[in-house]
């Protein structure tokens, strides 16, 4: 079966904190896969190791069903990977412009950064996708003066500005107003509508569930289940999600 | 690069362009205006004093004939003060790369008769040796994770003391070097006034200004200092950044010690002694932050400009040498206020 991304039998360990253990986990084709389970279930832990930060102790990766020996997190990104991460990953005393191409400038024909090239693209990114109207906001602007809404987007564009396969989003509704959920949760579908595959983790079950394609449940650093949404009501998988909090099981 | 061209800007979206307005300005610029402000409010304050000293041209060429020495180590320094590092060790770098230097010159002697080839040797392996401690300095503190504070407080003791060792604490002339022609390349005087030192030195602000502000590797250096897990997360190899700002330091390090010792065309073991403070001095004073992610070039080589003034002007004020050090730490602690205040203001 070829997946788009595949662990098998992935463990990782920090130092005497076990904090997964043997994990099977698929991405399909155009698939969105939302990632459920409570705090400390080792959700960030995994999606890290899917986008080359962490390395996991024991197992394989594999990206269109080819194993990938060191993955890093240059070469996740040059798979196609693009995450947004939890903790936004942003550096708040620069620019807009250096955060959106942060890690991957663009650069002129000398090798020196295309500086206003990446004004240009930043700017045009600010109106067409992040729906920034302020004034006050350019592609000059500090990032650390930005609302938690404003910061949250700018992780979000950036990860769509560089065309990813794979997107990975870990509670990307943290700090969004209602109607930036909603632009959010929308947000999730074109991925799905434009061909392509996402992981999608949130405490809410409720986005989850309305944009996910299949749920897989952790629990303590294992996968405790998993359904596709099309058969499951969301009455029963928020009655699950309980039971596994407090039991461990799912059934 | 594949995927950097998702369409591109359209007619519907105007281009992006940058209007001045003061307040922009302003917070774009806040550090170096607020340096360069300092730096004529003083220099108005020594000409109105000492008009005599500091209407002739005598006391500048003085100037640029010293204050290369630290200015030079400055810029790299402000590099590795940006990405939220410290480098205590370049005074010692600065005398072990002599000792490199003479090491090689010595050993050529009966190889190569041609004075100027050995230099350019015993130069070049100066250089080399800057780079390599440069580098063990920046491996010793990614690879085990030690504070850069502690870890260079430790190798500027032992690189010192490796000089001393290895030169058996003597002293002795470089006269031999005013035969090669890197002599005049590096400490001559243009016209008889222009000191080349200070031509070296505006080439290594402009190409550190390029690297900084134009380079992937400034970019990077910003986000290291500023956000060391956020970089790692969009895939900074911090580690090597952080290693080749140490690397640079070492080799610019190496390259004042070389001309500090042309200039006198001697060798003391002590080479550097006295730089430490002057060096670290002009990088805060120029605005860059302790914590790092913010920094500039132009506001550490004003700084290297006001430290280095401070001690002639003093005296030609008419106070006596007494008083340096005093205006000195006045002017170190109003300037960081201020940067500390500009900061805020513009966040």
């Amino acid at each position: 079966m070829d997946y788009r991304l595949e662990l098998r039998n992935v463990s990782k360990s920090f130092g005497e904190v076990q904090a997964l253990t043997n994990i099977n986990f698929q991405l399909g084709r155009n698939e969105i896969v939302g990632l459920l389970g409570d705090n400390g279930a080792g959700k960030s832990t995994l999606i890290k190791i899917m986008t080359g930060y962490h390395h996991p102790t024991s197992g394989e990766i594999l990206f269109n069903g080819q194993e990938i020996d060191h993955l890093t997190v240059a070469k996740a990104r040059q798979l196609g990977v693009e995450a947004v991460y939890q903790e936004r990953a942003l550096a708040e005393l620069q620019t807009l412009w250096r955060n959106i191409f942060l890690g991957r400038e663009l650069r002129n024909q000398w090798g020196l950064l295309d500086v206003n090239q990446m004004k240009q693209e930043t700017y045009r990114l600010m109106n067409q996708s992040m729906g920034f109207t302020s004034s006050a906001v350019n592609p000059n602007s500090r990032v650390g003066s930005f609302s938690g809404g404003e910061k949250q987007g700018v992780a979000i564009v950036r990860a769509l500005y560089f065309d990813a396969e794979i997107i990975i989003l870990d509670e990307p509704t943290m700090g969004l107003s209602l109607k930036e959920t909603a632009k959010l949760i929308g947000f999730v579908r074109d991925i799905k509508r434009a061909g392509k595959s996402a992981i999608f983790i949130d405490h809410n079950v409720v986005h989850v569930y309305n944009a996910a394609d299949r749920i897989v449940v952790i629990d303590r650093g294992r996968i405790a289940g998993e359904f596709l949404t099309k058969d499951i009501t969301l009455d029963t998988l928020m009655e699950k999600m309980i039971r596994v909090a407090e039991t461990g099981k799912l059934e | 690069m594949s995927n950097q061209t998702k369409g591109s800007t359209s007619a519907a979206n105007p281009p992006y362009k940058e209007t001045f307005t003061p307040g922009r300005f302003a917070r774009a610029y806040g550090a170096q205006l607020g340096i360069l402000g300092v730096f004529f409010a003083l220099w108005i304050i020594f000409i109105v004093s000492a008009p005599d000293t500091f209407l002739s041209s005598r006391i500048y060429f003085a100037f640029m004939s010293t204050i290369p020495f630290f200015a030079i180590m400055a810029i790299p320094l402000t590099m590795v003060v940006i990405a939220g590092e410290m480098d205590l060790s370049f005074p010692s770098i600065m005398a072990m790369g002599m000792v490199a230097f003479s090491f090689v010159y010595n050993a050529t002697a009966t190889s190569i008769v041609s004075v100027s080839t050995r230099v350019t040797l015993a130069f070049i392996a100066a250089l080399f040796c800057g780079s390599l401690i440069g580098w063990l300095n920046g491996w010793i503190i990614v690879k085990f994770g030690i504070p850069s504070l502690v870890a260079t407080i430790g190798t500027q003791f032992f690189w010192r003391g490796a000089v001393l060792v290895l030169t058996e604490g003597k002293n002795y002339t470089l006269s031999f070097v005013k035969e090669s022609f890197l002599h005049p390349g590096l400490v001559g005087k243009i016209g008889g006034y222009f000191p080349m030192q200070m031509v070296w030195l505006i080439i290594i602000a402009i190409l550190g200004w390029v690297l900084l502000n134009r380079h992937k590797f400034g970019a990077h250096i910003y986000l290291i200092g500023d956000n060391v897990h956020s970089a790692e997360l969009m895939g900074v190899n911090t580690g090597r950044i952080r290693i080749q700002a140490f690397m640079l330091v070492g080799l610019l390090s190496a390259f004042a010690g070389v001309v500090a010792s042309f200039h006198v065309a001697y060798f003391w073991p002590s080479l550097g002694d006295g730089l430490l403070l002057r060096t670290l001095a002009s990088v805060f004073l120029g605005g860059t932050s302790v914590f790092g992610g913010t920094g500039t070039i132009l506001g550490t080589f004003l700084g290297a400009f006001i430290i280095g003034a401070i001690e002639a002007a003093t005296v030609a004020v008419g106070l006596t040498g007494f008083w340096t050090q005093l205006i000195y730490g006045l002017i170190i602690v109003l300037s960081v206020i201020m940067h500390t205040y500009l900061r805020r203001r513009t966040e």
